[in-house]
């Protein structure tokens, strides 16, 4: 990542490990020198659960983090907001030392700067719609009237007027959902973690709550972690996306460099059966040539599938492309597109047309 | 004297060893009790006053106002009219009978003991659930406190304060403790821990935490302890009689040695309805805490 980026990343974590087990401290060097997961529980009798995380999470981004069951996946996002204690490594929000904080300091932090949304909605059972969404902003001090108007616009927002006074188990899974991301949102903290938020949904009701977490995105910029195993998700919602595998991050990058450029075979296992047209915008396969282009402009934000349908009346066509406030940044054709939504392996970028082809 | 043969008889200690032994220990707490007696009797002498109070208010109150003020509480637990009319009914008919002075005093005993156990008994039963090793220990003592027969701690009691209302009193809370302590341990522990994550995760401190959530997600547990030890509370009421505690058990008592049957049942009828009302006002407490499991509404 380039020092520019560095100056607006928000989260930066650094060479952090956790190690479960009797011992941690013990065992760290080992990890340290190289032991694996499998080789540390076999021989050490400890489990590894995260090695030598490094990862930096831009301000405003939608950060996905990926990766199998027992990757670590939960246990790196919990560290963010220490309700895991680290065996070693750094975890810094803006000046902030996440790892040194204590007491006072980390309940002050969790009020005010990192909410949470849970898989299995954790909602308070006891408290209805409105007690549990105005919760965050009790356990500060706000007066309950105070508390309670907030919650309202929150829970206006996420589309649970009329619910207020309903208790969690009258509610079905998606309406729970809401009603935890109300409550994580209701703190205006400016880091959002969302630990597989929305993988107890069925699929309609998930993609419904993927809409509605990125219209709220677009609208208040928060950072957010966001947890899953499933790819589509990631893809839909990320802006960057790291993979876990064993406690380790094995690629991490912008959504079409996964896709076009995956490190290895686990990830390109991932990446196989994912619907390439929809997930790869134009900006991944654009070239930065621009004369011989002609027709109407596409964006680059369009995603390969709706770019193809410009294509329809003037198949040879190049077309130029811009990008909001830049105005026209380059030129894109049919050939191009249809090779990355062909197979992965295909260049993208900056390489013109034809390069890169023949990668695989 | 003939050798004792150790095959046939137990080798037991012989009888002057024994005789010195207990002797050696009564002596100590003999002495435990002269030394610190007043002042423990002066200890309790708030519990006394407070018991005392409350037994005047529940005699000093016309009938119908005490049949109101429970009535208005079973209405209260149930939002329903059955319990206040079985309220009624049972006060009726306990007054009818000539009871009614007796059963006053026993529901103010029991409710003075309930309340000692309920503040004793849950912040125990608190801390308890906090520490492992504050359960290890709390757990044998609460499992002799249950087992042992009740008339063998009413003697060091007896021996302590003498024969009374707060020696009485001690002797069913000790007796009838356990449930609340045992239910608010339990209660507490199974609480979920994913909802404890996320109370933690919105940066709750212990306190708000035990008492936000904790505590009201173990209320129902807690409140079948309570009605646990209202039950054990009831069922000393003969045995507290023996040591000077006035009410329902003193007649039983009387009816016992006198072999007066219709009295004995009689009285024994009416602790059972209070024992009935007690559960059910409780009960239905307990579950309107809980309403909030109830799809329906
Ligand atoms: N408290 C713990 N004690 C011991 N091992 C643990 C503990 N918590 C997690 N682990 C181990 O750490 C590894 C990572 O677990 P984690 O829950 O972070 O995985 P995950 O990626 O979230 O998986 P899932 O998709 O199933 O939620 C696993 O091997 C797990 O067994
Ligand atoms: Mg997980």
């Amino acid at each position: 990542m380039s020092p520019a980026d560095r100056a607006s990343a928000k989260i930066v974590i650094r060479d952090l490990y956790k190690i479960f087990g009797p011992n941690p401290a013990a065992v760290l060097p080992l990890v340290r020198d190289g032991v694996g997961k499998t080789d540390l529980l076999e021989a050490h009798g400890h489990v590894l659960g995260l090695d030598a995380i490094n990862m930096d999470v831009r301000a405003g981004d939608v950060h996905v983090v990926m990766g199998l069951s027992g990757s670590g996946k939960s246990t790196l996002i919990r560290h963010l907001n220490r309700l895991i204690d680290p065996t070693a490594g750094s975890i810094r929000v803006e000046d902030i030392e996440v790892t040194r904080l204590n007491g006072r300091d980390l309940r002050n932090f969790r009020r005010h700067r990192a909410s949470m949304v849970f898989q299995r909605f954790a909602l308070h059972p006891h408290r209805t719609v409105l007690g549990n969404v105005a919760y965050g902003l009790r356990v500060r001090g706000l007066s309950r009237a105070g508390a309670e108007e907030k919650a309202r616009a929150w829970i206006e927002r996420v589309g649970l007027t009329g619910f207020e006074d309903r208790y969690p188990a009258a509610l079905s899974g998606g309406m729970q959902q809401r009603v935890g991301l109300a409550r994580a949102l209701a703190t205006d903290s400016d880091i959002m973690l969302m630990d597989e938020a929305f993988s107890a949904l069925d699929p309609l009701i998930r993609t419904d709550m993927q809409d509605m977490l990125l219209r709220l995105q677009a609208d208040l910029k928060k950072t957010i972690v966001f947890i899953t195993h499933d790819l589509d998700e990631a893809l839909r919602l990320g802006d960057r996306i790291a993979i876990l595998r064993d406690g380790r991050v094995i690629q991490e990058g912008t959504t079409p460099e996964i896709v076009m450029h995956p490190a290895d075979a686990y990830i390109a296992d991932f990446v196989k059966d994912i619907n390439r047209a929809r997930v790869l915008r134009v900006k991944a396969v654009m070239s930065a040539a621009t004369d011989g282009a002609r027709g109407p402009a596409l964006s680059a934000q369009t995603t390969l599938e709706e770019a193809l349908t410009g294509f329809h009346d003037d198949p040879s066509a190049r077309r130029p492309v811009e990008r909001a406030g830049e105005g026209i940044v380059g030129s894109v054709g049919l050939p191009e597109i249809l090779r990355a939504i062909e197979r992965p392996g295909t260049t993208g970028g900056t390489n013109g047309p034809g390069a890169g082809a023949s990668a695989f | 004297m003939a050798e004792p043969n150790w095959l046939i008889d137990f080798p037991a200690l012989d009888e002057s060893t024994l005789r010195a032994f207990n002797r050696a220990v009564d002596d100590a707490y003999l002495s435990f009790t002269r030394t610190y007696g007043a002042t423990i009797e002066d200890a309790f002498d708030p519990l006394l006053r407070f018991m005392v109070w409350f037994e005047h208010l529940m005699l000093g109150a016309p009938w119908w106002l005490v049949i109101l003020a429970v009535a208005a509480l079973a209405w209260g637990a149930s939002r329903g009219w059955k319990l206040p009319a079985l309220v009624v009914a049972s006060f009726l008919a306990i007054g009818v009978m000539g009871m009614w002075e007796d059963t006053m005093r026993t529901m103010a005993m029991i409710s003075v003991c309930t309340l000692i156990a309920v503040v004793v008994g849950i912040p125990t039963g608190i801390l308890m659930s906090r520490s492992d090793r504050m359960k290890a220990g709390v757990v044998p003592v609460l499992d002799i406190m249950q087992t042992m027969p009740s008339f063998v701690y009413l003697i060091p009691v007896v021996m302590l304060l003498g024969l009374g209302k707060v020696p009485g009193l001690l002797a069913v809370v000790i007796y009838a403790i356990p449930p609340v302590i045992r239910l608010t341990d339990l209660g507490i522990r199974l609480v979920d821990k994913e909802v404890l994550e996320a109370t933690d995760a919105f940066g709750a401190s212990p306190w708000q935490r035990l008492w936000g959530v904790q505590v009201p997600l173990a209320m129902p547990n807690i409140m079948a302890g309570i009605n646990q030890t209202i039950m054990m509370a009831l069922a000393m009421v003969v045995v507290a009689s023996m040591i000077g505690v006035k009410g329902l058990g003193q007649p039983v008592l009387r009816a016992v040695t006198n072999q007066y049957f219709a009295m004995g049942l009689l009285n024994g009828l009416a602790v059972v309805l209070l024992a009935i009302l007690f559960d059910r006002v409780t009960q239905s407490y307990g579950r309107r805490m809980q309403r909030y499991r109830d799809e329906s509404r």
